[in-house]
């Protein structure tokens, strides 16, 4: 895109609220900020691409996100012996008798004449699929779950560098976006939401319940990190001379240098995959998403094979996000499945990518930034603007004590306005589409 | 045959009962859901949202019943405190509709705007709800808590297992059929609701024979905030309130919903209670059914549970992914594809 005087004032704004933050709070929050506002940036583009692009309306952004999360503990948790020994096998060998027992009923399905005799074959399979997969798979995800459950009691994970999970994230969301998608394209739009909706809630139900998988609400802490650690910075003697030097004190210096360090990888994910999708909406292939997007009829009596595009972007996208899912639990250092809300990773992502701007690339990512960076400052100011509604009541009031405590719910609120409030009056975003 | 009884019993207690219940509610939801889709013509997510705020009024009003001092006898308070519900909840229904929705409605936007709208709803009134009544669990349930409790039904019976019915239960099916008579009877029998139906199927030969949109879209709204808070109101007193189940009960709803074929009031119905005792069939362990019927011997030693009850949400959704597969308008012929 040609970047005009106006767009390149809005992220020199955004640069300038980073900066302001520094100078006012911390450094250390205004790296926090950007690191995240970053990886919002990558999901706000993968949904972009979704929505902008196709007009998909994905709201199992969660899912994917967790999925990615998924990627990181699997790909880069060193694997524990004991549970591989105790059961690893019998669990193996239960995954892949659930994938025989789909593939055969898919290919049933496919090969048998329709009628009542295919539906009861179809049953038959399932159910003793079901009874086969229960009866390998129970005594081993007990057998897993029972070794030191305080501190493992999983399989762990296959012990790659953490920077591998990141491509594996995006092809777990992929490979669901596919099942989805394969699923609920084609039909009425409204049928994706609903899919993508349950879907999202499912895969968070299995992060939580799986516990052999990824120790479920028990959490993985300390996943490895494709960055030095700030205590091994602060006893390194170069490093404290240093800091020194440039008369900072150490242990806040080493923080800083982390998050710098995260910052520039997370920079080089993000304009690779800018320039990515720039360079695809700019190529014929764009045009042709955009002329779907825009007028399915007139594009499918051209030839263009609509149903097979959206899933394809639809993949696409997803596979984005589960990309910056996994960047963000790298960021995390460890996963919590408990905290996974709809509001907080489907529903704000949706906010960024409509207030950027729908359909346009660089509006995405300055959604991504300026949403996040609002959603982390709006708490405190909430909280302020509560003291400040509260001050006139005595002290001890029951309604004061409400109001207060309520101020955290003000974020729904305020969100759920500036979706409402761009959606009417700007809704092409604030950089709008070509 | 003895332990037949028993286990007919267990079976009413444990799944029959519950899950009539909890099917009646959910098809109060859906029939809200369906009513939007046929008229309005979009998937209205802020719904789970509305129920919660239309418990909310519901509780807030009971609890100034209860301090008053007021009281429904042996039924729970809540019940008296419902129509001030409905009429709350109709007020601010109506209102989002002047604000968000007619605007819409107005320029002819796509479906999936007007869904991307409820979403923004949807957030709105779960900030409110949140901020005026907290995230927490309420219970509001007050009265004789049972028509029949397990202990006395042993006594009567004679036998070991014992079967409870609670009086929450009974209000819930008994309302819910009132409700779906009374709505029936209005879209099939009055002036108004076949002038409902009619803009239902067709928007343009109900507008050329001189059906007021805005009038019928008026009506719906009303109707849907009814619904609504009865449902949430219900599944509140059977269960708990705590706004966070309502936006997830959404999930069960629009698959009861697709399932009976949106935009037909009977399929939503059947949808319900299809999705309610799916669930509880699934989720519901079976060792103490299956112990009174097989011989010893043969006696199970698992709990024959074939889900746990936190993948209740994958029941409906498994049964929403077979139905969008192969049959996408729904068992009772929906609207559209």
């Amino acid at each position: 895109m040609t970047m005009n005087w106006r767009n390149i004032g809005l992220f020199g704004l955004v640069a300038l609220l980073i900066i302001g933050t520094g100078v006012f709070q911390s450094w250390n929050l205004a790296l926090a900020i950007l690191n995240m506002g970053l990886v919002s940036a990558i999901m706000a583009l993968g949904v972009n691409m979704q929505w902008g692009y196709a007009g998909l309306f994905n709201v199992g952004i969660m899912g994917f996100i967790a999925l990615g999360s998924l990627a990181v503990v699997v790909t880069s948790i060193p694997p524990v012996p004991e549970a591989w020994s105790a059961a690893g096998r019998e669990m193996v060998a239960a995954l892949l008798l659930g994938l025989a027992v789909i593939i055969l009923a898919v290919f049933v399905y496919g090969r048998m004449a329709k009628g009542r005799k295919r539906g009861f074959t179809l049953l038959a399979i399932l159910v003793v699929g079901f009874i086969a997969y229960r009866t390998v798979f129970d005594p081993a995800a007990d057998k897993i779950e029972a070794i030191n459950p305080a501190a493992t009691g999983f399989l762990g994970g296959l012990g790659l560098p953490v920077i591998l999970a990141w491509p594996v994230g995006g092809l777990l969301a992929a490979a669901a976006a596919w099942a989805i998608g394969k699923t609920a394209l084609g039909l009425r739009s409204d049928y994706l939401a609903i899919a993508t909706l349950g879907i999202s809630e499912i895969i968070v139900a299995v992060l939580k319940n799986e516990d052999w998988l990824a120790r479920g609400v028990k959490n993985v802490n300390g996943l490895p990190r494709p960055v030095p650690y700030e205590i091994d910075l602060q006893r390194s003697e170069g490093f404290v001379a240093w800091a020194q030097n440039w008369g900072a004190d150490p242990v806040t210096a080493s923080s800083i240098v982390v998050k710098l360090g995260y910052a520039g990888l997370f920079l080089v994910v993000l304009l690779i995959l800018i320039a990515m999708s720039e360079a695809a909406l700019r190529s014929p292939w764009g045009r042709m998403m955009r002329a779907i997007r825009d007028n399915e009829v007139a594009a499918e009596a051209m030839g263009k094979d609509v149903k097979r595009r959206h899933l394809q972007v639809f993949v696409i996208g997803s596979a984005v996000v589960g990309l910056a899912g996994a960047m963000m639990t790298t960021l995390d250092g460890q996963l919590t499945p408990a905290s996974y809300q709809p509001l907080r990773y489907t529903f704000l992502v949706w906010v960024m990518v409509i207030v950027g701007g729908s359909g346009n690339n660089w509006g995405a990512v300055l959604g991504g930034f300026v949403i996040w960076f609002f959603w982390v400052q709006v708490e405190p100011m909430g909280q302020a603007l509560m003291q400040f509604v509260t001050i006139g009541m005595e002290d001890g009031s029951d309604l004061k004590a409400h109001l207060l405590s309520s101020a955290a719910h003000m974020r729904l609120l305020t969100m759920g306005l500036i979706m409402l409030l761009v959606l009417r009056f700007s809704p092409r975003g604030l950089i709008p589409e070509k | 045959m003895i332990d037949v009884l028993n286990a007919i019993v267990a079976l009413l207690n444990y799944v029959i009962i519950p899950a009539t219940a909890y099917g009646s509610q959910l098809a109060l939801g859906a029939l809200g859901v369906t009513l939007i889709y046929g008229i309005l013509r979009f998937s209205n997510f802020a719904h789970g949202d509305t129920m919660a705020f239309g418990t909310m009024a519901t509780i807030l009003i009971t609890w100034v019943l209860q301090a008053m001092g007021v009281t429904f006898g042996v039924l729970p308070t809540a019940l008296l405190a419902l129509p001030f519900g409905i009429v709350i909840t109709a007020l601010m229904v109506l209102g989002t509709d002047r604000v968000v929705y007619s605007y819409y409605r107005r320029v002819k936007a796509k479906p999936i705007v007007l869904v991307m709208a409820s979403i923004g709803v949807m957030f709105v009134l779960n900030g409110i709800v949140r901020l005026i009544i907290g995230p927490g669990d309420q219970r509001f349930t007050d009265g004789e808590r049972f028509i029949f409790n397990a202990r006395d039904f042993k006594e009567w019976s004679g036998l070991a297992e014992g079967m409870a019915f609670k009086t929450t239960q009974g209000i819930t099916i008994v309302t819910a059929a009132l409700v779906v008579a009374a709505l029936f009877w209005f879209l099939n029998r009055t002036r108004t609701g076949k002038s409902m139906r009619a803009y239902s199927d067709n928007e343009d030969l109900a507008l050329l024979s001189g059906i007021n949109p805005e009038r019928v879209v008026m009506i719906t709204w009303i109707i849907v905030a009814a619904l609504a808070t009865i449902a949430g109101t219900l599944y509140g007193l059977d269960k708990s309130f705590k706004p966070f189940t309502y936006f997830q009960l959404l999930l069960p709803i629009f698959a009861s919903a697709i399932v009976g074929g949106l935009g037909s009031p009977l399929g939503a119905i059947a949808g319900g209670f299809i999705i309610a005792f799916s669930e509880v069939f699934v989720t519901y362990a079976w060792k103490k059914v299956v112990t009174y019927l097989v011989p010893e011997p043969l006696e199970p030693s698992g709990l024959l549970q074939l889900l746990g009850t936190d993948y209740k949400f994958a029941v409906s959704f498994a049964i929403l992914v077979i139905v969008l597969l192969f049959r996408p308008t729904g068992l009772f012929k929906g609207k559209s594809v």
